[in-house]
This record gives C-alpha cells, structure tokens and sequence, in this order.
C-alpha cells in the first residue's frame, strides 16, 4: 500500500531541541533495526544550541538514483525514495558524493547504502514514522496539510530549495517563518559569509546588556 | 563493616555499569511479540504513555502508544531505549553479602538467609540503640502503593521516625511554598492549559532536557500566539529561541519575583477583585518588594532593567498565563522563597483556577508527585496529612489497626540522616531506589558515612555506587515487573503495568519489604498479595485527606488515561484543574477554593538572601549543576544503555568563552574545578551560552566525575532541599588528564 498522498512530513528546524530521541527511534525501525537513518548536531555549539536533523527529502528527481550507476535506488509512486537496493548496490558511494543534503550513508558492513525511506513498513499501513512519532517539540511532523496550517499559524512550508544553479523540489517540506520574502531558500548562500548579527555573535553577553563590540 | 570493596575495576568487572546495546531478537525487525503493554516511561515526572513489545519474559522494544492524551506518542530518547535495561548483564539475580574474602567484595547469598539477616540486624540495633537508630531512605521513582508501603513499613512495622526520600532532593522547595501559599501540594493545572496561555513564564527549568515532551505545548501556546519568557543562566534550548531571556545570576530568583511585583504594583497591573476576595497577606508582601525597584533588581539579578520591565510588562497584561518552574529556582538554601515570590506573581495576577490560567513546578521524578503524598516523607502521613497532627494520627491508627501512640513522631530529612550517622545516633540503614552516593552533594561525606554504618542493607535491581557500601544486597524490582499508580506532573494518576516477571531470584520491592517484615515477626498489616490490595487500602488511608485517591480505581484510570485526585468517590471524575471558582475542598468546606479554613490563598513575604556561599576572591566562580536529555538522575539506569551513553558520555563543564580566556582554557582541555569540600577534573565545553561568571556541570556521573563532590551541602531551613544551583568555585586547566580517564569507561 502505498503512502497516501494527504500525509505529508515537514520539519520545522525553530522547534528542534536537539534531544535525538529521532536518532534512537529511528533505529528502532523494524525495516533496520540498529541503524539509525538520521542525522542530528549543532550547528554550532558554542555560538548556540541550535541543531538541526537530516532526514530525507525524498527529492522529486532524486539526485541520488540520478547519479547511481547500478540502478538501485527507486522512487515508488507515492513520492517515496528507497534505501538501495542490496542486490543492485555495489557501494561506490556516487549518491553518498551527490545527495545535496547530505543523507545517504554507506553502510561499510554491508557494502550496502542506506537512508530513510520515512518509515516505509510503518507510513504504508497508515501509522506515522518513527521520528516524528516521538519527537517531543514536533520538529518533526508527520500530517495532513490542514493539520500543520492549524498548529502552525506563524509558519508556512516551502519544498523548493536552491543549490547554486539546482532546483530541488521535496516531498518533505520545511517550516519557515510566515513573513520570510525569500520563495526559495538558498542553502550555498551561508557559504559566502554574510551579515553577521552582534546578538547571535554572542547572545548571552547580548542578553547581559554587554557591549559586545568593543 | 560497611566499607567499600577494596578493588573498584573489581566490582565494575563483576556489577558494572557496562552499557546495553541492541542484539539478538532486540535487532530481530521480523520478531513478533508475544504481547504489547501500555504502561508508562520509567524515567521523568511527565510519565509518557509507551508500549512496550514483549516475547518470552523480554522487552525487545516499543511502540509508540499515540493515544495517551498526555504525549500522542512523543518520547524523548530516555523513554525510547529504557527497554534496554531489562536483560541487562549488570541485573541483580539474587541476593548478596559482603565477602572481604572475594576480590569484587561480594559473595551470593540464598534469599530467605539474606531475609533473615536483615531482620537479625535491624533487631540487634533495634534492641540496642532504639527504634530511630534504624533508618530508610526510600525514592520517588517508586509507585505510589510501594511509596506508601515504604512509609507504612517504616512507622508501624519498624516504628522508626527515621525514613525520608529522594525527592527531598527534588520537589521539597515547591511542595512547601505550594503548602504555604494554597494549602496543597500539587501542580494546580493539566498542561492542556498551557495551551491557552498568552504568556507562558518559566523561571530555572531546561524544559527541552528535562521533560521534553513539556516543549511542545510551550512552542505551540506560542504558535497559538503566546509569550514565552525564560529565565535561566544558561541559553538552554527553550530559551534559544523563546521571545524574552532573562539571563539571571544563580540564586537570585526571588529578586525576580520581587521586582516584577513591584512593577505590577507600580503599573496596577493587579487583580484587585481576587487579591480581596480570594488572597488574604497582599498588604504586607506589597509592602516587603516596595524597595525591590527595577534598577536594584537589575543589580541583583544581572540582568538589564529593560528586560526585567519588558517581562513585567508582558505579565502584567496578559489576559491569561501560566507560569511554570523547575529545580533552577528550587534548589536553593532559599528554594521556598523563591517558589513563594513564584507563586506571588501569579495571585496577584488572580490568573489561576480557570482554563489558560495556571501554575505549576515541573515535578521532576516519575512520581515526583505521588512518592511525596503518601508517607514516606520524614513528616507525613498517607493523604498528604501531616504526622504531628493528632486527627490525622488518629484516623492513620485506625486504618493501620493500632494505637495513634504507637506512630512515631516526624523524623529527619535524607541529608540530616547522614548528619545522625556522624552523631553516632543511627547505626542502621535500608536504601530503596536512591543513590546518594551520586546524588547528595558533598558527597564525599555521604561516602564517609555508609563507611560508619553498623549495618546497611540496599534493595535494588542494579548495583549502585551507593549499594556498594552495602552489607546486603536484595534483589528488587524494575519498573516493569511489577504494577501500581504513580502521580503525574500534571497531579494526574496513571497506571504502570508489568510487562514481564522478575529474573532470577528477583522480587517484587513490596514482596520483599513484606518478607523483611515476615522475618521481624511483624507481619501484621503486611500480608498484601498484589500491589492491587495496597492500593484498596492506601485508598482508604488517603480518604478524607488533601490528596483523596479514595474514588480512585485501576479501572477507572484505564477508562480515563488516568483520574486526577482528588477524587474522593466513586463516581467523580477527579479534578484536573485545582482552585476553580466554586470548587469544594475538605479543608475550607466549601467557604473558599484554597485549601485553608477560610478558603483564601496566602500571599507570603518572599524574602532574598544571597545563596549559602557566595563567590570571594578565593572561589570566584558560581557552579551550577543539572541534567542533560540523554541520562537521568543517577545515572543507574541511563548510564547501563549503551545508545544513551553515546549521545553525552560525560559530563563537561559548560564555560562562557571571555571567562575560559582569562583563565587558558580552551574547548576540549582538561580542567580542574575545586571548591572547599572538593574537586573534580573534567573536559571543558567552551559555549557563549552560559553567563560568564557562572559554569555549569551536570550531576549524572559517579566516582571521580562526580560533581556532587563540589556542591554545598546547605539546605533550605523549610524544605531542606539542597543547594544544587549554586556554590563557590574555582577552575583552572588540568596539566594533563586524570588518572581515572584511562583506568574507566565513560559510564563507569
């Protein structure tokens, strides 16, 4: 059965409190049990407690199984991107190299790469994925696009991001704040530098009232 | 006689902690459980509804159990890996003696033979010094019928007045300020009222750490359109991107409080109809914080006048709020005082007892709640009654089928039992699901004093640092072998249901205190055969009480996911928001919501002191301490999991950067932090998140990384909780790293 199309997955990275209890469930997964397919870290500890977890996007035109030169990493119809598959894999790390967030990892045990496939043996009979099931702030969310409209009021979703001159639309969406102007998010754009705030420079001193410029 | 063994890496070879990981058919994704059990999370005092997957007497996993209202199936990653500490290698598979003989220290021991031994001891001391010259030290972790039976054990079987609790370490502060100000001890709302909040304060609480699943009714009462305001020294995850911080200096809270009064004073932003109607003490507290003016609260806070306005601002205002607080404010030589200028804020604002308007500590152990109503508090009685009271002694007497003379009188708190060891006064000891060793501060002294000890015999499912020092060790219990109810954070009871039988020759902790009373030849009043007739009688001993659990049953809470008390008959529902208008109480009967005879909330003059020690030229440094999400408490039990461990293996020091400049020290080097009782060398985590007159440490650790071998012992004069939040310190790097470092495991 596929993953009916009105549950969608969005993250919404302002509520993440880095606690990993995506990380532990994950590996709990009855289709990969001891292995966990997300990701989580600071983005910089000792600016912020700021974290962030990769899941994956389950791009429309996977750049992964684009860029597999054994054919095998499959998008079923429901928009869901696979785990390789064991027999087709042949562990060259190409979608490791190319997936431009960063998910796909190979598993060096079993010569085999693995990722999220959203809980496939749990979303395909109708319950929610491991991560988003426990996650304590719901960062992580598992719904219909009405439900997340009505809890989130401040935020919309966008599943439209920009890598240099690559266009990736998602299944998964991300939460961004309601009154942001940008339309798509510019992920290289943090690695040309930019504005820095003081506040974020050192928020504490900031909070203190210290003049953080001198 | 109570030494410790002489090899450590003996005793950790033989009784760890060594961490738990997935194998087996726990790693199995194809194994289908024999059965899946709905019961609650071990660990915090939220108690999250979770499904435990269970083939052949093991837990090999969870499933989310999502239609618990509390939590919908979140869990934080505690609650997710917690089956790992079933089948575990460290798991105590029966009973044992001190063996000098033996290089681990301990030797097997047939379990009526340990019965018997205990029960020859606790005769001999007993007999010979008096009854109070045998204590328990009993834990909030416990479900409420072995809760009550710890106390009831204690008062009639060993008539000792000697028994106190962990939560002495935990909840004290704002059970007595919640006493003192509504005439009861619980949290006065469900967290569903979060959600209606325009203004959600939370003062000393890592909410998305220590009880995570709290976070999202705090994001989504913002989404909703609230305020949220932190104040905590640390940038904690909450406080990263709430809408007001309040960087506060460790120990300064009821400053706070006092200022944001003077300013709603000063603004009328008052409740004057219920401060008349339903408060009674506004004049004098009015008066007390007249000095508290913004620019001297500044000054004693450290934080700046414009933030402490903004938030008196926004408090002020609010149509409706809910203010909530944690051990940050509560662990303190003046806990009380500060929860008291808490809870000030709140009656003046008259915003409680009605839907989005509340007020609540976030009680901390699973039954934070439960484990501090029903006796086993140095000074209570069942039903949160009061032991000096000759009503409540008389109605207790009854129930226990004795003489009201018979019951000792109260006792001493959990620190001042290890103070009467020194004094030669106790020379026995029984510990149940606390482990002082880690978690008492200045705990080299605790250490010194289990050495003293006649006799000390431990129950306990793994082998803690503090049951090391034991004489006797009796295997007991772990959360899933056994049932019972234990009150939530929210003064909701809920139901654990056991999911397996106990290995080996393993009991349930209430068969065994039973047995020990069997081998006394005081049975009497302890033939209970399932934690199902305790609680027919703890029922009834709770009847009449503040916290009536009489029309409480097991059933009635699996109809309900969990009845909120009081409930005292068969056919009420329980009472999930206390105070509201018109509500009935035994206590005011009817002439008020609060339970005082006249029905009026108490304001009380909330008075500032500096913490027990401040910091000098000497000790420059304020240390605080607390948890982190992936371990709790003690450490028992999270620092056995493997994947826990892994996520935070040890504790760090958190340190500001301008100050770790100063001092040389860089992200990752080893330093020292010593204190005038002691120190500990640990790595530093060099963060711009902390204030930089302030480091923090969390306590989980034992041994050498114990930070508990720093803090102050000094304790609130009302609650006698420790001062956790704040000492003396001083720090400086490490010419290289100690020597425990290469000898031990993280978690060891």
């Amino acid at each position: 059965m596929p993953v009916p199309e009105r549950m969608e997955f969005f993250i919404d990275l302002g509520r993440c409190i880095g606690c990993q209890a995506c990380v532990q469930a994950c590996s709990e997964c009855d289709t990969h049990k001891g292995q966990s397919m997300i990701q989580l870290d600071y983005v910089d500890r000792t600016n912020s407690t700021q974290t962030v977890p990769i899941v994956c996007m389950h791009c429309d035109s996977p750049t992964c199984a684009e860029v597999c030169p054994a054919d095998a990493i499959k998008k079923t119809a429901d928009g869901v991107v696979h785990t390789a598959r064991k027999p087709r894999c042949i562990a060259c790390n190409n979608c490791v190299i190319a997936c431009p967030f960063g998910v796909p990892k190979m598993n060096t045990g079993m010569n085999l790469m693995m990722k999220c496939d959203m809980c496939y043996d749990r979303t395909s009979v109708g319950k929610k994925p491991m991560c988003s099931s426990v996650c304590p702030s719901q960062a992580l969310f598992f719904g219909t696009r009405q439900e997340i409209e009505k809890l989130r009021p401040r935020s919309r979703s966008i599943n439209e991001f920009q890598f240099g001159k690559q266009t990736i639309t998602t299944k998964v969406n991300m939460m961004v704040p309601k009154e942001t102007g940008n339309e798509q998010l510019d992920v290289t754009a943090a690695l040309y530098g930019g504005e820095v705030e003081e506040s974020f420079d050192d928020p504490m001193m900031a909070n203190l009232g210290v003049n953080t410029d001198e | 006689m109570a030494t410790l063994p002489a090899d450590k890496i003996k005793i950790i070879e033989t009784f760890g902690p060594h961490l738990a990981r997935s194998t087996g058919r726990r790693l199995d994704g194809g194994a289908e459980p024999d059965k899946i059990v709905k019961t609650h999370c071990c660990f915090c005092g939220q108690q999250c509804g979770i499904q435990l997957l269970v083939k052949d007497n093991q837990v090999i996993g969870f499933e989310p159990w999502m239609d618990f209202p509390f939590n919908q199936g979140k869990l934080c990653p505690k609650g997710v890996k917690r089956y790992l500490q079933g089948s575990h290698r460290d798991r105590l598979l029966h009973a044992y003696r001190r063996d000098e003989s033996v290089t681990d220290g301990f030797a097997p021991l047939e379990y009526e033979r340990a019965i018997s031994r205990v029960a020859d001891e606790i005769n001999r001391i007993q007999s010979r010094y008096g009854n109070d010259a045998f204590a328990i030290l009993s834990g909030a972790s416990l479900t409420t019928e072995k809760a009550y039976l710890m106390g009831k054990f204690a008062h009639m079987c060993l008539r000792t007045s000697n028994i106190d609790y962990n939560g002495r370490l935990c909840m004290v502060s704002a059970a007595a300020g919640n006493k003192k100000a509504f005439g009861v001890d619980r949290g006065s709302n469900p967290w569903s009222d979060i959600l209606k909040a325009e203004v959600v304060w939370i003062s000393g609480a890592n909410v998305a750490e220590c009880a995570p699943i709290t976070t999202d009714y705090v994001w989504q009462a913002r989404e909703n359109g609230a305020k949220i305001i932190v104040v905590d020294p640390r940038i904690t995850p909450v406080a990263r991107t709430c809408d007001l911080f309040l960087p506060i200096k460790p120990g300064r809270d009821v400053a706070l409080f006092n200022g944001i009064l003077h300013l709603m004073i000063e603004n009328d932003w008052l409740d004057h109809d219920f401060i008349n109607k339903e408060t009674v003490g506004f004049d004098g507290v009015a008066a007390h914080v007249s000095e508290w003016t913004p620019k001297k609260t500044a000054e004693i806070t450290g934080i700046a006048e414009r933030a402490i306005r903004q938030a008196a601002e926004w408090w002020g205002t609010a149509k409706t709020s809910f203010l909530m607080h944690a051990r940050g404010i509560e662990h303190h030589s003046h806990g009380v005082q500060n929860v008291l200028g808490a809870i000030n804020l709140v009656l003046a604002s008259g915003r409680l007892g009605r839907e989005g308007c509340g007020y609540s500590t976030i009680t901390g152990q699973g039954n934070g709640q439960g484990g501090r109503e029903h006796g086993q508090k140095c000074d209570q009685l069942p039903g949160a009654r009061d032991i000096s009271n000759p009503e409540h002694r008389a109605y207790i007497a009854q129930v226990w089928g004795i003489n009201p003379d018979e019951i000792p009188q109260a006792g001493v708190d959990a620190y001042e039992i290890f103070r009467k060891i020194d004094q030669g006064e106790i020379k026995g000891l029984l510990t149940i699901c606390f482990n002082p060793v880690v978690s008492l501060p200045d705990n080299s002294f605790i250490r010194r004093m289990l050495e003293k000890l006649d006799f000390y015999v431990a129950i306990d499912f793994f082998l803690s640092e503090t049951a090391r020092y034991a004489d006797v060790v009796l295997p007991g219990s772990l959360h899933e072998e056994d049932e019972g109810v234990v009150a939530t954070a929210e003064g909701r009871v809920i139901k654990i249901n056991k999911a397996i039988d106990c290995p080996g020759a393993a009991r349930q902790d209430w068969r065994i205190v039973q047995d020990i009373a069997r081998a006394l030849g005081r049975e009497r009043g302890f033939t209970f055969k399932s934690p199902g007739e305790i609680f027919t009688e703890l029922r009834e001993a709770s009847r009449g009480g503040v916290a009536d659990y009489s029309g409480i049953t097991y059933e009635k809470i699996e109809r309900q996911y969990g009845v909120f008390w009081p409930c005292p008959s068969d056919d009420h529902p329980g009472t999930p928001r206390l105070f509201e208008a018109g509500s009935w109480n035994p206590i005011a009967q009817g002439k008020g919501r609060f339970y005082f005879p006249d029905g009026k909330a108490r304001f009380n003059v909330a008075r500032y002191a500096p913490p027990a020690e401040d910091v000098d030229a000497q000790y420059p440094i304020m240390l605080t301490t607390g948890r982190v999400v992936s371990q709790f408490l003690s450490g028992t039990q999270t620092r056995r999991i493997g994947p826990l461990v892994d996520h935070y293996p040890e504790p760090r020091i958190e340190i500001h950067p301008a100050l770790a400049e100063r001092l040389g020290i860089t992200d990752g080097d080893w330093a020292i932090v010593e204190s005038r009782r002691g120190s500990c060398t640990l790595r530093a985590q060099v963060v711009k998140t902390i204030r930089p007159d302030t480091i923090f440490i969390p306590y989980h650790w034992a041994g050498e990384r114990s930070v508990n071998q720093v803090t102050v012992s000094a304790q609130d004069p009302i609650s006698k909780i420790p001062e956790y939040k704040v000492c003396a310190v001083r720090i400086k790097k490490s010419a290289g790293a100690p020597e425990y470092a290469a000898q031990l495991e993280p978690q060891q």
